[in-house]
């Protein structure tokens, strides 16, 4: 009996560490940041004097970081997207009993293996206006498909003397007919990129989930006369439907806080086309050292992950208890 | 009959898409590769398709020039920092599956959210930690902040092994007297082996392939690892575009190789990380 208590004093110690860094490295970290984020701190010294929120005021009112929040929308969207789709597609078309299901599986998910990095370069270099997917276009005929990628200037958006653009204008929403909501073509580049790197992780989760639905219930259906589309669109969608939860937690999470990718690949690009606040956080920070500006950024980055990731923790541990 | 003759085009369909995303994801591979196996002579963006005439190992011999010492900064980064976060998260695990405390289950997901934040979150307060510790642009202080932030996922792949192992095992070596660590060293960790592989592969990855930490952690060219000095070389203009494909492919094969000898368990990682 007593050594029992004592192992369960030696368990709680072995743990003790661990603990500890994390409630300094997180969660202390964290709130060291917010109180910078609420400071004057203004060039290399350090300068604590309590500011309120006049950085986040000053944050919202940058063009910068507007376009920052525009580009992580759309990004988010985007990238989601392709990766639910292409994952989808390819794990339901890997389930048909083919014929070297596991080389496919391989080369679908191995960019998961490489470096953000590495994928930026090498992109950057394939998508490159005078050289990489361009000149393969040219060559084999398909020149429409030439595009200046991740140097094109342009924002699509609704123009406000379109008819789209006077109807918005009619019910008070003219606002959206402008740049500010639209979609800039040079992300397109780094959706691609991404959803090179990360589509082939989502169709590994699918492909996991199609695995454990009992096929006895697939038969069923299809003995009461359920066509494969049937099959697909009321059996397996709905029991895939948790795994198109942890899909979309994961990928957007890694969507709101990307960075290397950006780094490497397009940086700010034309009028902040592909700026992302990672980017304006580390350069605001560490390279024109405006660490109160860079620390508002941080926090707002952390809160938009935390509505993310906060219910999905909670829900995964409780699903957990239950059990 | 009737029916496998009629399957057969839609069967066709199902390759042809699967062979053509085959060749999406692997178009940067193939140019990564024949652009570093070719001759400075051959380069040139006309050919830049096309395969090498003769194989040279030029552009990569002048990539393994510039980013020798840094592909070494990464070995002893990442070796260090890999092995000790395994061996921390296999403890860590092991307290959260088989020895239950009051209030053990809120500091599970505590834990855990450590590992979803923006790192952008902690990164001030991280540096000037690094600083007063001196250990601020140096190769230790890396290995200390992956150590450090490596602990949610390998508590978390560890703790979830480690409930699969039916607790009257351990309740009977309790009873039999056996203690906290007589059970970790003759059932838990001989056991874990494959937890192991996972971790340390998944841990290995991951910190090789890590850009952030690494380029605000380490301010020196002697000391930063591949990724910063890779992103450095394709930032050069002065440096050509084969060589930067013979760094980026340079910089890929250290996790390449492990994924391709030991992919199935690089997998399990993965999905370890989703949490389910």
């Amino acid at each position: 009996m007593g050594k029992t208590s004592r192992d369960r004093i030696i368990a709680v110690a072995m743990l003790t560490p661990s603990v500890l860094a994390i409630a300094l490295f997180v969660y202390g970290f964290i709130a060291w940041t917010g109180y910078v984020s609420l400071s004057k701190w203004d060039g290399l010294r350090p300068n604590l004097a309590f500011a309120g929120f006049y950085n986040f005021q000053r944050l919202f009112k940058h063009v910068r970081f507007q376009a920052d929040i525009r580009n992580t929308l759309v990004f988010t969207i985007l990238f989601l997207a392709a990766c639910l789709i292409i994952g989808f597609l390819l794990a339901i078309l890997l389930d048909q009993k083919i014929k070297g299901e596991n080389i496919f599986r391989s080369i679908y998910l191995f960019p998961m293996a490489v470096s953000f990095v590495v994928t930026g370069v090498v992109w950057r270099w394939l998508l490159a206006p005078s050289a990489g997917m361009n000149l393969l276009f040219q060559r084999i005929g398909l020149d429409m498909l030439t595009s200046k990628w991740y140097t094109d200037p342009t924002v699509l958006h609704i123009q406000p003397e379109s008819s789209m653009g006077l109807i918005l204008g009619q019910f008070g929403l003219g606002f959206l007919a402008s740049p500010h909501f639209g979609i800039p073509v040079a992300l397109i580049s780094l959706v691609i990129a991404a959803t090179w790197q990360m589509s082939g992780f989502v169709m590994a989760l699918y492909l996991a989930g199609l695995r454990g639905i009992p096929a006895e219930l697939k038969e069923a259906a299809r003995v009461d006369g359920a066509n494969e589309f049937q099959v697909t669109r009321h059996i397996i969608v709905p029991m895939l439907r948790p795994i198109t939860l942890s899909a979309v937690i994961i990928l957007g999470h890694i969507s709101l806080k990307i960075f290397d990718l950006v780094v490497s690949m397009t940086q700010s690009g034309p009028g902040f086309a592909t700026d992302v606040p990672a980017l304006f956080m580390f350069e605001t920070t560490f390279r024109g050292d405006h660490f109160a500006q860079g620390a508002a950024i941080a926090i707002i980055m952390l809160l938009s992950v935390s509505v993310l990731i906060v219910p999905y923790l909670r829900y995964s541990i409780r699903e957990e208890a239950e059990v | 009959m009737n029916k496998s003759l009629s399957l057969r085009p839609s069967r066709l369909l199902i390759y042809l898409i699967l062979i053509g995303f085959a060749a999406f994801y692997l178009t940067p591979i193939y140019v990564l590769l024949i652009t570093s196996l070719k001759s400075f002579a051959e380069v040139s963006l006309d050919r830049m398709w096309d395969l090498p005439a003769t194989f040279s190992l030029e552009s990569f011999a002048q990539a393994y020039q510039a980013l020798a010492p840094n592909f070494a900064n990464s070995f002893k980064l990442t070796i260090p920092a890999t092995i000790i976060s395994a061996m921390l998260g296999s403890m860590n695990g092991y307290v959260l599956a088989k020895w239950r405390f009051p209030g053990s289950e809120i500091l599970f997901p505590v834990i855990l959210f450590g590992m979803f934040i923006p790192y952008q979150s902690i990164l001030i307060p991280l540096v000037q930690t690094l600083q007063k510790m001196h250990l601020y642009g140096s190769l230790g202080g890396l290995v200390l902040v992956h150590v450090v932030y490596g602990i949610p996922i390998t508590t978390l792949i560890f703790r979830n092994y480690y409930a699969t192992v039916p607790t009257e095992i351990v309740e009977a070596a309790k009873i039999d007297g056996a203690s906290f660590f007589a059970i970790y060293r003759w059932i838990m960790f001989p056991i874990s082996l494959p937890g192991f592989v996972v971790v340390l592969i998944w841990q290995f990855t991951s910190i090789w392939n890590e850009f952030l930490f690494a380029v605000v952690v380490t301010n020196r060219p002697d000391t930063q690892p591949i990724t910063v000095a890779l992103n450095n070389l394709a930032g050069s203009y002065i440096v050509e575009w084969n060589v930067q494909m013979a760094g980026a492919l340079l910089a890929a094969l250290p996790t390449l190789v492990i994924y391709i000898l030991l992919g199935r368990y690089f997998i399990s990682g993965l999905l370890a990380g989703s949490l389910k």
